[in-house]
């Protein structure tokens, strides 16, 4: 692929001098270099523009939203936007976005790095590549389908995992069950993490894959068991991309609609059970209330679109400090 | 392995060590427990037996480990079980999912149903075909991928290879936003603007919705691609006196070209997938309509959608959901293959 | 090197048979699926008159008339073959918008424009006013599912309760009172309701509302007011939950309720109304007019005297400017609206599952159609 014919705008180059003293410090003083550097900088400009073109459009009409809203938008447990006056509140849909996220996150990942692991270091090398072909195929499914399949096969087949939770866990109060269809908060996390699935493996499969042979070779040479290879040279190596996987794979959960809204059963409480009742999430309640929106309705859901903004942008920041801590391990400059 | 030597010839430095066949034993003997375990407690789920059978599973093989080989054994024992488990707990599911789909949509998948669009065939009837979906995909999922892919990895780039100061920060600061855009806030977006020239609905303006969904996936898995590149290869290339933008594409990108496919391939799937953005800017469409900058296009997400949610529960309809679904599924895995191929022949061989 | 153009030769020949298998794709694609259909003849009807109407027309709303207009484009479009008819069943609330905002030729909706709306519509329709068309209907079942029960009656007051979560069995008194012959388990009764806003459960809560003033207090709208009971998103998802859960009972539009039991509701009247086409026609046909001059929006009556008239209906209407429609497209839209309400296209409704409009109303509506403009 030949990168420099390809068209994005270029930016006027920036002329302070300390901008300058950098480019000379790099090299890039070649016309080469100029061009590709301007190219770079200009699809990173260019995409700097769009967001923030959507992130003003998206202000400018939640704050309209929020402005008319007769509820606390922060703390209400209702979704009346479309009634005059209109009340709404995202504490639930805040409170089950971020519930299913995490319970797809503890669920999803250390099966994702196991499943990574499998095929880079454990499986036989002809079963490995067509497992990850398989998992790319995976990563290839309309959410629809993820949504179809798991109100057909999922849930039904839920009911006793749900049965044994309560039996066992359920003086916790987090995994009573009162015996409802099991199409709760904990169904969604579930089916969110076979969904992520295949993200967080594919790129934790690419990362491990890069991990030094040599430091495996030396490990190995040392007398160490395959397990303490992995953990003293692959894990660490791979770290930050894990993390960074787990972080594409939490976008997808955060922002899942079609398969969360088939499979669950909204509602507007937040209940101490995982298990009973439903709750909502973000984008589950855009689809589910954007066909019979009003224009406040419809401000009032891009206000709470905001709100996920907002949540996906701590989740990623607390992300991005982990993998600098980490940085030491990484063999390139990042 | 190594081990395979090792085990034929006994020896002093060698401590004891269970025989070969113990986890596949294992293995067997917990699966019959679990299910007469589940069989005798009286549990109908499938889910419950595996996990049961599963928790024996690590537990005896890291019980026997200890026993006979010691500690650090065991816990390699228990690391390749948990992986082994991993694998299989993800494999059931999925296994599932693509039986499921593959079984239900191979009943109307044939090529009257690939060449013909649904024309005037209402949904609660049998009979019409996806052509006019197929072609909105591909034309729609087409031009966001080359739109987007460019900038992606040209953002990526700067932002591994040059990014230094605010403008990086801030780069990264918005890509991490935009990672968890709804897919239908990105096409109301699309959409304000689309009113404000008082446009009609058309395909190219999905495939800019579809584009601000896919830049951000591009961007982040190429950038950790790219950053596993070691020093030492760019150092080497520099060194020699190329330059750095040649290094850039002569060296780093090809040898990281397998990873960011697989995360472009990614990409290309998710929004292969995106309702909410077509049915807002694209609108669907029974007909074909092979021109993507003018006039109403169908896509197979989109086509999925309808057939299940506005056909009264039909029979035929779901059929064609499924098969749409099957289509789809097999459009992207294609794409996927032939990405790869140009990936691994283009990139140099690592012995690996 | 050599390698390497051996590469870029099967790079670019791969590259070749993506391009022509998407070429051929494209070549051997064919919208002609007229007679695959059911067999039903679509041979050109001599009752439509395609005047000088071609292009395509779009239009958006709701997505309960989305099988009806089905029904319709395709006897229609038969005859009128320059005409392509794009309905985008997005729902009532965003092909309202739609409409409004100058992107669709007619939008569908379950309930009429509010003053704000009719307001708004003076931008669109340009000196005029956008006017709701009632042009087809159709009965809410409420369908549930119980093993060894057929035919369940209910009346309102029972349905709020149930509803609203005070009868909590199915053999509670209430319900055994009203059906003394059925053996009732006592299995738990559990209620689902769409979880999206829907135009369905506006009519559904009027009906309660109306009917059961006293055990169902909520203001009504388009979003389930009531606390408890399970939700599932669209006619479908309840559909689905109802045949997957024993003691299930839902609402939803007749066709979505076919393979399920529905309840027979008792009324004012001598014997209880199942839910059927003809018994919506029956009810729909007590509504009032209550729109301002061509504006034919209708008040529902939901205690209709009329013997067998079943009492929870929904009436879906196009709305279109009275004056001012686009220019490039008024000659189909009148065509197209014109083919809806006459007599062939009331009539092939029932085959849908859905109500034709009632004659007095239809005739109202005809008129007003040939005077758009």
């Amino acid at each position: 692929m030949d990168i420099s014919t390809q068209d994005a705008p270029v930016p006027p180059p920036t002329t302070t001098p300390t901008a300058e003293q950098k480019r000379a410090a790099r090299g890039a003083t070649r016309p080469g270099d100029r061009i590709f550097l301007g190219l770079s900088r200009g699809s990173g400009i260019l995409l700097l523009v769009i967001m923030a073109a959507i992130a003003a459009f998206l202000t400018y009409r939640a704050i309209d939203a929020i402005s008319a809203d007769e509820a606390n938008f922060f703390t209400a447990f209702e979704w009346e936007a479309n009634s005059t006056p209109p009340r709404f509140g995202i504490a639930v849909l805040a409170y089950g976005t971020i519930v299913s996220s995490i319970i797809a996150m503890v669920i999803a990942v250390p099966i994702s790095v196991g499943i990574a692991l499998f095929i880079t270091h454990y499986a036989p090398r002809r079963l490995g590549g067509l497992i990850s072909y398989v998992i790319d195929l995976l990563a290839a499914v309309p959410s629809i389908v993820y949504g179809l399949w798991g109100a057909l096969v999922l849930v039904p087949n839920l009911k006793g995992l749900y049965g044994w939770l309560d039996a066992y866990l359920g003086w916790t109060g987090i995994f009573s069950w009162q015996g409802l269809e099991p199409r709760s908060l904990f169904a969604v996390g579930i089916l969110l993490a076979i969904m992520i699935l295949p993200i967080v493996t594919n790129v934790s499969r690419e990362v491990f894959r890069q991990a030094p042979q040599m430091h495996q070779e030396a490990a190995l040479a040392l007398g160490a068991t395959r397990w303490e290879v992995i953990r003293m040279s692959v894990l660490p190596f791979g770290r930050s991309g894990v993390i960074s996987a787990s972080m594409l794979g939490l976008g997808r959960a955060l922002g899942e609609t079609m398969a969360v809204a088939t499979v669950l059963s909204p509602n507007f409480l937040i209940e101490a059970s995982l298990l009973d009742g439903g709750g909502g999430t973000f984008a589950q309640n855009i689809a589910s209330k954007f066909g019979e929106a009003t224009e406040t309705g419809r401000d009032a859901l891009i206000a709470s679109g905001l709100v996920l903004f907002v949540i996906t942008l701590l989740v990623n920041g607390a992300a991005r400090m982990i993998i600098a801590r980490r940085k030491e391990y990484s063999g390139a400059n990042a | 392995m190594s081990n395979v030597v090792m085990d034929k010839r006994p020896s002093t430095l060698q401590g004891a060590r269970l025989p070969r066949w113990t986890p596949w034993a294992v293995a067997l003997g917990s699966v019959g427990a679990g299910l007469g375990i589940s069989a005798a407690a009286g549990l109908d789920s499938k889910i419950q037996w595996a996990l049961i059978a599963a928790l024996l599973f690590v537990l005896v093989n890291y019980a026997l480990g200890v026993k006979v080989e010691g500690s650090r054994q065991a816990k390699d024992r228990v690391a390749t079980s948990l992986v082994w488990v991993a694998f299989l707990l993800a494999v059931i599911p999925l296994a599932s999912l693509i039986w499921e789909t593959i079984s239900r949509g191979v009943k109307v998948l044939d090529g009257y149903f690939l060449s013909h669009s649904m024309g005037v065939v209402a949904d609660t009837e049998p009979g019409g075909g996806i052509n006019h979906a197929i072609i909105g995909t591909l034309e729609q999922v087409g031009l966001a991928t080359v739109m987007a892919v460019p900038v992606g990895v040209l953002t990526a780039i700067y932002l591994v290879e040059y990014g230094r100061g605010r403008l990086a920060k801030s780069v990264t600061f918005f890509v991490d936003v935009m990672t968890g855009i709804p897919s239908i806030v990105a096409g109301l977006f699309i959409l304000a603007i689309m009113l404000q020239l008082e446009l009609q609905p058309f395909g190219f303006a999905g495939s800019l919705a579809l584009a601000i969904l896919m830049m951000p996936v591009v961007v982040r898995s190429t950038e950790e691609m790219l950053k596993l590149i070691p020093n030492e290869l760019r150092e080497a290339s520099l060194a020699l006196g190329v330059p750095k933008w040649r290094t850039i594409i002569k060296v780093v990108l090809p040898t990281s070209l397998g990873g960011i496919t697989t995360g472009v391939m990614l990409a290309v799937a998710r929004i292969a997938g995106e309702t909410a953005p077509v049915l807002l800017l694209v609108w669907g469409s029974a007909f074909i309509n092979n021109n993507p900058f003018e006039g109403a296009q169908a896509s197979l997400p989109l086509y999925i959608y309808q057939q299940y949610a506005n056909s009264a529960g039909n029979a035929a309809a779901y059929d064609r959901a499924w098969a749409a679904a099957l289509t789809l599924i097999i459009i992207v895995m294609i794409l996927n293959l032939a990405a790869r191929g140009i990936a691994r022949w283009k990139a140099p061989k690592t012995g690996r | 090197m050599k390698l390497q153009r051996k590469n870029r030769l099967r790079a670019l020949s791969l590259g070749a048979v993506a391009v022509t298998g998407a070429l051929a794709l494209t070549a051997c694609g064919s919208d002609d699926t007229g007679d695959t259909g059911n067999g039903e003849s679509t041979a050109a009807n001599s009752a439509i008159k395609c005047d000088d109407a071609k292009g395509e027309l779009l239009a958006a709303g709701s997505s309960a008339q989305k099988n009806a207009v089905d029904a319709w484009v395709k006897a229609y479009t038969a005859s009128c073959k320059d005409v392509r008819i794009n309905y985008n069943p997005n729902g009532s609330g965003a092909g309202i918008t739609n409409f409004l905002q100058g992107q669709t030729a007619f939008a569908g909706s379950d309930s009429p424009l509010d003053a704000e709306e009719i307001a708004k519509s003076k931008e669109v329709c340009k000196d005029s006013q956008a006017i709701d068309l009632p042009a087809v209907g159709g009965p809410i079942a409420v369908s549930y599912n119980l093993p060894g029960v057929d035919g369940l009656v209910l009346d309102a007051k029972t349905l709020a309760m149930i509803f609203n979560d005070e009868i909590k069995t199915w053999n509670d008194e209430a319900i055994a009172k009203l059906n003394p012959e059925a053996k009732l388990p006592s299995t738990k009764i559990q209620t689902f309701h769409r979880s999206d806003d829907s135009g369905t459960t506006d009519n559904f809560t009027k009906y309660l509302k109306a009917a059961a003033p006293e055990n169902w207090k909520y203001e009504g709208g388009k979003a389930w007011e009531a606390k408890g009971g399970q939700s599932a998103n669209g006619s479908s998802g309840l559909a689905q939950q109802v045949s997957q859960t024993a003691g299930a009972i839902s609402y939803m539009e007749l066709s979505y309720a076919k393979d399920a039991q529905t309840v027979k509701i008792k009324t004012a009247a001598a014997e209880p109304a199942e839910a059927t086409v003809d018994n919506a026609t029956k009810a729909i046909g007590e509504a009032k007019v209550v729109g301002e001059g061509n504006d034919l929006a209708l008040e529902l009556n939901y205690e209709p005297k009329t013997d067998g008239a079943y009492p929870i209906t929904l009436v879906t209407y196009e709305i279109v400017c009275e004056k001012g429609n686009k220019a490039e497209t008024l000659a189909a839209t009148k065509s197209f609206l014109n083919y809806v309400t006459s007599e062939e296209g009331q009539a092939i409704l029932k085959d849908a599952s859905y109500a034709p409009m009632p004659e007095e109303i239809i005739t109202k509506v005809r008129t007003t159609v040939a005077g758009l403009s």
